[in-house]
């Protein structure tokens, strides 16, 4: 599974940190950043999906 | 008194004690009729959307569902004279392309990193507050707790007095309450706001000092050119009255809740790791802000005619609660795993305070339940709400 932001959709509401601490995380204007590079491990898939049915921008795409 | 509401669909009244009281069963009948953008002429007039694929489109068409305007009521006027009149509430009143430079201004000392060093001054606030009033067995969760926190937390922030408290409180309230229904008040209580931050500026500038953000802002730069006064001055406006009432309504409602559901106090005990959940939770249904837009140019929107002008009610609220896209919207479910909810707006204009706002919701009903876990209502009737467009509690008595 792989994970992108579409910073142009991302405005900061960070929903994505909360359901997902360990994969997102903030820039210094609180817009979403990737805190994982390349393939989500299988242990926090579950939460990689959660945040992206949490951001209210639709600005995370999943790929499996 | 105000004229009975014959149609909702044709003649809402945000301000109609009955609509203050229960929004989101009217929400529910205007969402659900053949005609989910309501219209009212009253106040001034404007549209309502209640679904949520509505409200989030038109908060993501800037240009022409502009925020020039983001109240609902008409100024008073003569509001565009005076020294102060070209002073807004930026970022939040701003369209592009200045909007850019206004929001990244604000947009560092509100993130997660930055907000984190409020914590601790606000869960000691929380508890000196808590110290008055918890061997009364009684107190005002609205009134004693909640309305004093988010004041004094973003007073801190900007270097002003505390002992202003009370000032500021009624102020924001004659903007956001009262005001909203007596233009003329929320002029006054605006210009109050605009002239005691002109008094501040003016005494930084004569007396440099550190570490608050008005002293910042005037040694902030933007593509080699200070910022301008009218800029710092819409700043300090749009904090204090964007970061007062709305956060205090939020805690006051979520007590509110609290009070009169034990399952969900035993619940958060039981798993505390739900606390980021819940909170999510609890801002989706309780949401207590609506802003509003200024239509650009004549458009047609879903089938309704919107003209130059017009206002729109960014019905955030009601967006929150439609079935469409929230299961059971009405329940309360603080382990919801999914919830793009909009309580903090949408697009360009999303309220540049969440993270502050959630840091003060968290610390504000961890530290009470905390201290008074268990805890219900005096007399569920006797609670009283503001309403339009900022909701929650005003007077709350609780006993524990």
């Amino acid at each position: 599974m792989r994970v992108t932001i579409n910073e142009e959709s991302c405005h900061g509401h960070q929903m994505c940190a909360i359901a997902a601490p360990e994969i997102f995380g903030s820039d210094d204007l609180g817009n979403a950043v990737l805190l994982i590079e390349g393939d989500i491990p299988t242990d926090l898939q579950g939460k990689a999906r959660r945040a992206e049915a949490n951001c209210p921008e639709r600005a995370i795409l999943i790929t499996e | 008194m105000q004229r009975p509401v014959e149609d909702l669909l044709t003649d809402y009244n945000i301000m109609d004690p009955d609509f203050v009281k229960d929004p989101f069963t009217k929400f529910d009948h205007i969402r659900e009729s053949q005609c989910p953008i309501a219209h009212t002429e009253r106040w001034g007039g404007s549209w309502m959307p209640t679904r949520y694929e509505d409200v989030v489109a038109m908060a993501q068409e800037f240009e022409i569902f502009t925020s020039r305007g983001i109240l609902v009521m008409p100024p008073a006027p003569g509001w565009d004279e005076g020294p102060y009149a070209s002073v807004a509430a930026p970022p939040i009143t701003s369209d592009p392309p200045e909007h850019h430079w206004h929001r990244r201004l604000i947009l560092p000392i509100f993130s997660p990193q930055s907000v984190a060093k409020y914590e601790q001054g606000t869960k000691d606030l929380c508890n000196s507050l808590i110290d008055e009033f918890i061997d009364k067995g009684v107190a005002d969760a609205a009134g004693d707790y909640a309305q004093h926190i988010p004041v004094r937390v973003i007073a801190t922030m900007l270097g002003v007095p505390l002992e202003m408290e009370e000032e500021f409180t009624s102020w924001v309230r004659g903007v956001l309450e009262q005001g909203m229904t007596d233009p003329e008040l929320r002029a006054a209580s605006s210009r109050k706001i605009i002239s005691f931050f002109a008094e501040q500026l003016a005494d930084r500038r004569k007396n440099p000092r550190e570490g608050d953000f008005i002293s910042e802002l005037t040694q902030a730069e933007v593509e080699g050119q200070k910022v301008p006064d009218h800029y710092i001055l819409g700043v300090c406006n749009l904090m204090l009255v964007a970061g007062v009432d709305t956060t205090w309504s939020a805690i006051g409602s979520t007590l509110w809740h609290f009070a009169q559901h034990p399952e969900h106090r035993q619940q958060l005990r039981d798993n505390p790791h739900l606390w980021p959940t819940a909170l999510e939770e609890l801002l989706r249904v309780y949401a207590p802000v609506t802003m509003a837009r200024i239509v650009d140019r004549d458009t047609e929107f879903q089938g309704c005619p919107m003209k130059a002008g017009d206002r729109v009610l960014m019905t955030f609220p009601a967006a929150n609660r439609d079935p469409r896209q929230f299961e059971n919207p009405d329940v309360v479910k603080l382990d919801r795993e999914h919830n793009r909810h909009v309580a903090f707006g949408s697009g360009i204009h999303r309220c540049a305070g969440s993270n502050l706002a959630r840091l003060e919701l968290r610390v504000a009903l961890q530290t009470w339940l905390e201290r008074i876990p268990e805890y219900s209502l005096v007399d569920p009737t006797a609670v009283t709400w503001a309403g339009g467009q900022v909701r929650g509690p005003r007077r709350c008595l609780v006993k524990f």
